[in-house]
Order: structure tokens, then sequence, then C-alpha cells
């Protein structure tokens, strides 16, 4: 499988052409998609039209962006105009959005062919893709396991080569946990870096847009389109958008880089192991790598637990027959609300709404959100100190490989609790990636997790490329 | 260990939420938030009295621009999508004349 600079490349020099390239994702997808379930919806006529004029452009000498005819695969909580957006959530089955999400618009521009929408857990809820109310996702690697999630549609279009990159969200580990279980790159970027804007809310104050791929570089590539200013997102960065490309081969000499206690502990040992091995790979590419304890990340998950689920109620209020998607018939307003929200959300969203609702509710805001968000002022003071000893951090993405179907299904602690070492991150707006390097159990692919201060892009992305040249991919 | 939720209290919840539960509904709920909330009380681990809460990583500043007409959604595409609409307008159910 090309990658996609590789592909743009081919397609700009007139070698393949963008009609090819979408053929090409298209005959994977027709082969697999049925045993995987990747993709929710095949946009193959709109697909068409837009390699098409790509390949026109191309023809009449016109410039064309960095992604060229590069096929590109979309998670469902993304908008995109007039093509089927679902949350894999029965609440917006057949809805088709009238606007496009601003990344949408951003890789469009640069050339990108939007080819479908992928499977994810239901509002980006869960961590494996079983909260999907059209069903699983199966691990391209091994279709006994999960692909993890709540991205894990966006992992698995890459994982089984139907597309070289992907879009995914990440409000708790969504990128990054599927990119590590399905052996690839994912990048959960600086809060405010990437525009919000068409994506459907889960938590505001976490949530973010960014990349999967193969390598190291084609996440750099993508993230350098989806990044930048824009002014339909009040949280979005004034900043233009980082050059990122351009210091993938920076390397890490002279960095001195934090390898983090609490992010690793209690991890199988091959993902100990892994994170151990990566470290010893950066201090050999030049590093000092600095043992280091962040106490307070040790309280994250419980914060987290309760701040996403907080904004999440108020977010997923806006369901309610009313102005989109499904609505069942009641007598009066009220009960057409509670007959539809009750058919139109599934066990996981209905949980997360009435905790968040509780933790809200009066008589108990300040023992659990107020105390959730005084936590989440401690985290972020507790990296910032970590930031003015070291450049990087350095730890696990997730506590194991991917796991078998049903195994963390029991109850939700112990699905939860599998977000562990990312959740930090999105708490404190900082970005992170994870990376893979090594394998575990039954030879499946494990990631290390990489993280550093707000808007430290770059930097992450050249200790990711150090690792991935030491794991044997130059 | 007393649950951190009672049954009455996620009956209630649902309701707020204009969710309806079943009885079985109700059980499952009420033991899967009580454990949720039981983990979520290791936080009071920490003295937390003089900390200030953070509701977002940068702090939200208010954006504003120029208060100029620009184009909105089409209004047909959008109704085009609603359950139901009349008038150019999203139509429901009755709201007057509810149970009190």
């Amino acid at each position: 499988m090309k990658s996609a600079s590789q592909i743009a490349a081919d397609v700009r020099s007139g070698q393949t052409s963008a009609v090819a390239e979408l053929e090409r994702t298209l005959s994977v997808i027709s082969e697999r998609n049925d045993e995987l379930h990747v993709f929710l919806h095949v946009d193959s006529d709109g697909a068409r039209a837009a390699a098409i004029e790509i390949d026109a452009r191309i023809a009449r000498g016109e410039t064309v962006g960095p992604l060229a005819g590069v096929p590109i695969a979309i998670k469902d909580n993304l908008c995109q105009v007039g093509v089927p957006t679902t949350c894999s959530s029965k609440i917006l089955d057949g809805w088709r959005p009238p606007y496009n999400a601003t990344v949408i618009e951003r890789i469009v521009a640069a050339g990108a062919v939007p080819v479908g929408k992928t499977n994810l857990d239901e509002f980006a809820m869960g961590s494996s893709t079983e909260n999907s109310a059209f069903g699983p996702t199966r691990n391209p690697l091994d279709p006994t396991r999960v692909p993890g999630g709540s991205s894990g549609g966006s992992a698995a279009a890459v994982a089984a080569d139907m597309t070289s990159i992907s879009l995914g969200s990440d409000t708790g580990g969504s990128i990054r946990q599927p990119a590590a279980l399905c052996g690839l790159v994912g990048v959960k970027p600086t809060y405010g870096l990437v525009s919000r804007y068409g994506l459907i809310a889960f938590a505001s104050s976490l949530d973010q847009v960014g990349p999967f791929s193969k390598t190291v570089a084609d996440s750099a590539l993508l993230l350098e389109v989806l990044a930048g200013h824009d002014p339909r997102d009040s949280t979005s960065l004034p900043e233009p958008a980082p050059s990122l490309v351009a210091h993938v081969a920076d390397g890490v000499a002279g960095k001195k880089i934090g390898l983090v206690r609490e992010l690793f502990d209690g991890a199988d040992e091959s993902v100990v192991a892994a994170v151990h091995a990566a470290a010893d790979a950066l201090r050999e590419a030049g590093a000092e790598i600095v043992d280091l304890s962040i106490p307070e990340l040790g309280l994250t998950l419980s914060a987290y637990y309760l701040i996403a689920p907080a904004e999440a109620s108020s977010n997923l209020a806006r369901f309610d027959g009313v102005r989109y998607g499904l609505r069942v018939d009641a007598p009066d307003v009220t009960a057409m609300m509670e007959a539809t929200r009750t058919a139109g959300f599934g066990p996981e969203v209905k949980r997360r709404i009435m905790l968040g609702t509780y933790a809200l509710s009066a008589g108990y805001y300040d023992a659990y959100y107020g105390q959730a968000l005084k936590v989440r002022t401690l985290t972020i003071a507790a990296f910032a100190r970590a930031y003015e000893q070291v450049d990087l951090l350095l730890g696990a993405t997730t506590p194991s490989v991917a796991f078998k179907f049903g195994a963390k299904t029991a109850d939700p602690m112990t699905m939860y609790l599998n977000d562990v070492f990312t959740i930090p991150t999105n708490l404190a707006g900082d970005p992170a990636l994870s990376v893979p390097f090594g394998t575990g159990e039954e030879g499946l692919p494990v990631g290390v997790q990489l993280l550093g201060p707000g808007r430290s892009e770059a930097q992450l992305f050249a200790a990711a490329r150090v690792l991935e040249i030491a794991d044997g991919r130059p | 260990m007393s649950n951190a939720i009672s049954r009455d209290e996620v009956a209630k919840v649902a309701r707020l939420a204009r969710l309806i539960l079943s009885d079985e509904e109700l059980d499952l709920y009420t033991e899967q938030l009580g454990q949720i909330l039981e983990h979520a009380r290791d936080m009071n681990s920490l003295d937390l009295t003089d900390v200030v809460a953070t509701a977002h990583p940068f702090g939200l500043t208010n954006v504003v621009r120029e208060d100029e007409v620009q184009p909105s959604l089409d209004r047909d595409t959008v109704l085009a999508m609603a359950p139901d609409a009349q008038d150019d307008r999203f139509a429901v159910p009755s709201i007057l004349g509810e149970a009190p």
C-alpha cells in the first residue's frame, strides 16, 4: 500500500490518476467491508466525481493540493453535505447534513477524495466500536478482536489498506487507542488547532479531530492540511497552521524526554517492555531520558468520566425529534421527545447522559462536577510542571494489545479503565500521539504514546519518526 | 457499602434527561452509575478546597465579529431533513393542553 504522500506525488506526476487510486480503494472496500464492517456508507458516486475533477484539473495544468487524488475515510461524526451522517446512532439514521465540517472543506481543497463514512461507538462513546447501533467493526489484523474505539472504523480502514489516511476524533483517546490496537500512527492535536465546526459534539472542551495513517510523515501531512484558524469555531486557536512535514526528520538529539510511571504502570508486560524499548531507542538517538512520576494523573479517569458525560448530557439534549433525525410520534411534545430519545439512543449513551445529568444536578454539582473541574486544574498544573523539566513525555497508549469482542463489556468501568493512559492529555488540552512500537500477545501491535505541551506537534512527529525507524520502518 | 446513587435518584435523572426506563433498566443503571460514582470518590482523597475549577483547557473568551449580514443555511434544505415541517417552520405535536 502506497503512502498518501506517494499517491499524491504519483497523481500529480501522471504516473497514476485519482480515478485509478479511487477504484483500487473501492475494490478493497467491496472485498472486505462485509467481513470487517468498516464503512457505514460508501459514497462511490461523490468520490468518483471528485476524482474525475482532480484528474481534469491536472490535465488542464492547474495546481492541485498536497493530498491530490488521495482517497480518505471519514469518521461518521463529521458532517459532509448530502452524505448520510449517523454518529452510529439510530437517532440520526437517514440524516444528511446541510453543511460541511471545516475539516471536510480543508481536505477537499487539498485534493483529497472522501470515500465514505466509517463506523464508531455511538456518539464516540466507547473504546471498541461495540457500542455502534449498527454493529461492531472487526480488527483487520485479527477479526476476532476489536479495532479499538471510538474511531474504530477509521483505524480499520487504514489497517485494511482501504485508504492510506483517515479522519477520527479524540475526546479521551478515541484516535490514539484504535491507532495502537490497529498498528497505526494516530494523533490528538492541541485543543483548538483543528476546527470542531461540523464535528458533532460529544464533550466540547475535550473533542479534537485528528489523523490516522501508517506512517508518521502521512499524519504530519494530513494534520498540516487540517490545522489552522477557523472563525466558525470560537475555540479555534488564532495562529496560522504550523509547519509539520518539514520537521519530521528533525530527530531528538539534545531533547529531554520524561518516562512517566503513571502512563504505563499496570499495563501488560509486553506493553511495559515496548515503552522501555522505546525509551532506549530515543536515548540512542541522542535524547536524555528522565524517569518521572506525576501522581495527579491517577485521578484523571474519575474526573474525565464526570466532565465528559456532563458535557455530553448538555450537547445531546439537541436530539429531541424536532429538527433532524428520528421522531417517534406521541400525542404531545414532551411524550414525543421522551419516546424519540428512548428509542433513538443506545445503552452507553443513555448511561452517560444520565451520569452527566446527575453530576450537574442541584445538590450534586459541587460533589461531582465541581470536584472534577478542580482535578482538571491540578492535571493541567502537573503537566505544566513536567514540561518545565522535559520537552516531551513517553508512556503507553493502552494497557494491552487489541482485545476480544465481549472481553470488556461486563460492566462499564472495565471498558473505561482502558482509557486510563490517554485521558490525561485531553483534560490538559495538550497534544499526544500513538506510534506502533514492537509487538505483544499473538504478535499484535503495541502503541507507545508521546505527549507534549500545547503546540508541540512538530517535536512529537520528530520523536515518533525516530521510533518508526528504530522499529524497522525506514 | 452504601450505593452512591439510589433507584429513585436514577428515576428522577431519567425524567430530567427525557428518557423512559423499564424496571430492569432502572435496576441495571442504579448499579452501574453507582459503580462509576463510587470510583469517582477517589477524588476526595485530595484536599481540593483552595483549588480553582477549570472548565476549559485554555480558558474561554468571547469571540466577536462585525455585525454584518452573512449567508446562513438554506431554509428549504434544512427543513427537508426535519421529521415534520409546516409553513417554513419545524412542526411538533401539541404543546398546550398537556397534563399540568
